[in-house]
């Protein structure tokens, strides 16, 4: 609601030079990136294959993500069973989940040495591969099959209860209800999923880096990071980074609508009353599928813990450093996140200019982090060492690339707050910091925490932009994880997996915790 | 017809005791406040709830254990009656054939039905392009369809305007009479009970507090009854 008697405070100039900020710092380096690219030659064949092979695995993990998820809804949605909150929290997860721990968890299992082709060899059958495009997919359904789940899941329970109710009186079996009820609902929420996720996965960098990178298993952003790392041709990257750009605009948008999530798993854990499918059969299916589903989640995650905990103690100097820088610098990306995000949620909430500063919030979803890394490289170039700016540059991003997440988690709340308190604060004349700090953080404590925690956890998994620029006295954890697998020496890289994956854990979980106790709602 | 025999239930907190009796034909106001347990009561006849102890008898058989299909009843919810991607024939016709595949003489007896209630011709119409008053005759419609001897209705026409609701209770009145059938509803509205019903009972805390015919007790209304006139 804007109140437009009321004079434009020093919170909203805040709110009003952070969001010209973050608008200059993401078109900045992407208008770099343009001036860079001018005048270069067409791509060339196997650029043209990155962005078949892009789109090609992105397809088949949005296909496998949504279709395998469909039962595993289901189950969860009729059946009530011990651990049944705790998985569907586990659904929520992949978000602040480190994606190379969660890699090579899945290398543990499903790699050339993994324990499926070990039993697999045990009947006489043939291994499988994980490096290219099997294990790409493999990951990407890893990563996205939960937020399915949890797409899907929302629609069931968007069915009311009362539609059960009736269903059950008029003798429905559980073919009825999945024709009248459920495939009407899946035909409105699925086309929603399959894109969110075909989206996710054309943009992402991590998985493609470790599993893929040969000629026919190389996405736009890897072949990016491969002509700046490999060959330094500044133009091709910056050319491969406008079609990213271009992959992205239509992606994020759509992304940011759909898929976050507003808490882990909140509201979701109520079972379906349901007076069908109560037979052996249905009953034994149901709990197959919830026990395959959860084995799928979980036993990477427990190799990576088995096999990584006996080798923490015995981690190299280099990764304790490497942890170190992590942990510094996905505080100060937190921090910086928070502070970007609270003036803009004020704002936002304010109700003045909404459409444009939730756009310029969103707009880090819109532009790949790769592609940012690079032109901030173009425009720093002439002044600084990249070593030298690689810890600050990769904090700048991955605050950006928070942003939107924290303003989603934000802004509901700060709304509500100056909806149900902003007229008596008003009345009792309490204005600028006072009303700051003893009527609005009070209230968006919850929030506030959980959004610091996204970002922390975010920014200390991250295997992006840092590739670009590190040095080896600058690697962060997730960095020299990654080069300790490139060199084989993997027990290392497991305990570093630990490491890493206890540290993302414990930051969000100390945030998330913070915003919780003694908060006023 | 209906009997409720030592019915007693306790869910988060809240305790409903019922004793009741319903005779054939008979049409039976549930009156009291909201979370007095009306809801509850014709969840514990439907079989969406099963009691900790008391028995539910229709027609003298003890169905406490029996499937909700199985129950020999229809009923109308306060909303969602209908499906809103099926037109109103289909959800007419789910009454008698879930997997919507009818026979002549089973078409037939949807459009009958339909047109019983006021919608002939109204078949093809989704409920997204029927008025609220429309989509309660459709429902109306289904339940006369599948010929159940009692049938339970909360408060169905709750969000409808009171013109409208004096006409659907009417309408309800007519079609009971035409099927003897027995009836149970749920209501916050002395005057919706007055306008259909024959027997009241005054469900309050999870009690019976009052029970009998209407007509006695709206000449002389009891104590407990003056909040509601």
């Amino acid at each position: 609601m804007a109140e437009r008697a009321q004079p434009l405070g020093a919170a909203h100039w805040a709110g009003a030079g952070v969001a010209a900020l973050v608008l200059l710092a993401i078109l900045g380096p992407l208008g770099a990136v343009l001036w860079r690219a001018e005048g270069l030659s067409a791509l060339g064949p196997q650029d043209h294959g990155a962005i078949r092979f892009t789109v090609w695995q992105a397809l088949l993990s949005a296909l496998f993500s949504t279709a395998l998820a469909i039962p595993v809804a289901r189950a969860l949605a009729r059946r009530r069973f011990h651990g049944r909150t705790a998985l569907i929290a586990l659904m929520g997860a992949p978000f602040i989940l480190p994606v190379i721990v969660a890699v090579l968890g899945l290398i543990a299992i499903f790699g050339r040495q993994g324990a499926l082709n070990a039993g697999l060899a045990v009947f006489g059958l043939q291994g499988i591969e994980i490096y290219g495009l099997h294990g790409i997919v493999l990951a990407h359904v890893f990563f996205n099959l939960p937020l399915a789940v949890r797409l899907i899941l929302q629609g069931w329970l968007a069915i009311p209860a009362e539609r059960f109710r009736l269903a059950a009186t008029l003798g429905f079996t559980s073919r009825d209800i999945a024709r009248h009820m459920e495939r009407p609902m899946l035909r409105q929420v699925l086309p929603g999923a399959f894109l969110v996720i075909f989206l996710i996965c054309t943009t992402s960098f991590a998985v493609a880096l470790i599993l893929g990178g040969g000629p026919r298993s190389t996405t736009v952003e890897l072949a990016i990071y491969q002509a700046f790392r490999y060959d330094f041709d500044l133009g091709r990257a910056a050319l491969l980074g406008l079609v990213q750009v271009a992959i992205c605009v239509v992606a994020g948008l759509l992304v940011l609508r759909v898929a976050l999530p507003a808490g882990m798993g909140t509201g979701l854990d109520r079972p379906l009353e349901r007076f069908d499918a109560q037979g052996g059969w249905q009953r034994a299916g149901d709990m197959a599928v919830i026990a395959l589903s959860a084995a799928f989640l979980l036993l990477p995650l427990g190799a990576v813990f088995l096999r990584g905990v006996t080798g923490v103690a015995g981690l190299p100097g280099s990764v304790w450093q490497a942890a170190e820088r992590s942990v510094v610098l996905s505080l100060a990306t937190a921090a910086l996140a928070v502070v970007l995000a609270l003036p803009m949620a004020l704002l936002i909430a304010r109700g003045r200019a909404k459409g444009l500063l939730e756009t310029i919030g969103a707009l880090s979803i819109a532009v790949s982090p790769l592609v940012i890394g690079t032109g901030l490289f173009v425009i720093l170039r002439p002044h600084v060492t990249p070593g030298s700016s690689a810890l600050p540059v990769t904090g700048l991003v991955n605050a950006l690339t928070a942003l939107p997440f924290v303003l989603r988690a934000l802004v509901p709340a700060v709304e509500e707050a100056e909806a149900s308190h902003g007229r008596l604060a008003r009345s009792l004349g309490m204005g600028g910091w006072a009303r700051l700090r003893h009527v609005l953080l009070p209230r968006i404590r919850r929030p506030l925490g959980f959004g610091a925690g996204l970002a922390a956890a975010m920014a200390m998994g991250d295997l992006g932009v840092i590739t670009l620029f590190a040095t080896p006295q600058s690697g962060t954890l997730p960095l020299e994880m990654f080069r300790l697998m490139g060199s084989y020496r993997t027990d290392d890289a497991e305990a570093a997996a630990l490491l890493l994956l206890g540290l993302s854990l414990a930051l969000f979980w100390i945030f998330d915790r913070g915003g919780r106790v003694n908060a006023a709602t | 017809m209906l009997q409720l025999d030592g019915i007693h239930l306790t869910l988060d907190g809240f305790t409903l005791r019922a004793d009741l009796s319903v005779a054939r034909s008979a049409r039976l106001a549930v009156l009291g406040p909201s979370g007095g347990g009306k809801t509850t009561l014709l969840n514990v006849i439907a079989g969406f709830l099963r009691p900790d102890a008391g028995r539910v008898l229709i027609d003298g058989r003890d169905v406490t254990g029996w499937p909700v299909p199985e129950r020999p009843l229809s009923m109308l919810f306060q909303e969602g009656n209908l499906f809103p991607h099926l037109g109103a024939f289909d959800n007419v016709a789910l009454g008698i054939a879930p997997n919507l595949r009818l026979g002549d003489a089973g078409r037939e007896a949807v459009t009958q039905a339909l047109a019983q209630v006021g919608l002939g011709g109204f078949g093809d119409r989704r409920p997204g392009d029927l008025s609220g008053g429309q989509r309660s005759r459709v429902a109306i419609a289904r339940m006369l369809l599948r010929r159940k001897p009692l049938a339970l209705l909360d408060e169905p026409f709750a969000a409808l305007d009171p013109g409208l609701r004096r006409e659907m209770l009417a309408l309800l009145d007519e079609l009971c009479r035409a099927q003897g059938l027995t009836l149970v509803m749920v209501s916050h509205d002395l005057r919706d009970a007055e306008r259909l019903c024959t027997d009241l009972c005054l469900l309050e805390d999870g009690a019976i507090s009052l029970n009998g015919p209407l007509a006695p007790m709206l000449a002389a209304p009891p104590a407990a009854l003056t909040p509601w006139l």
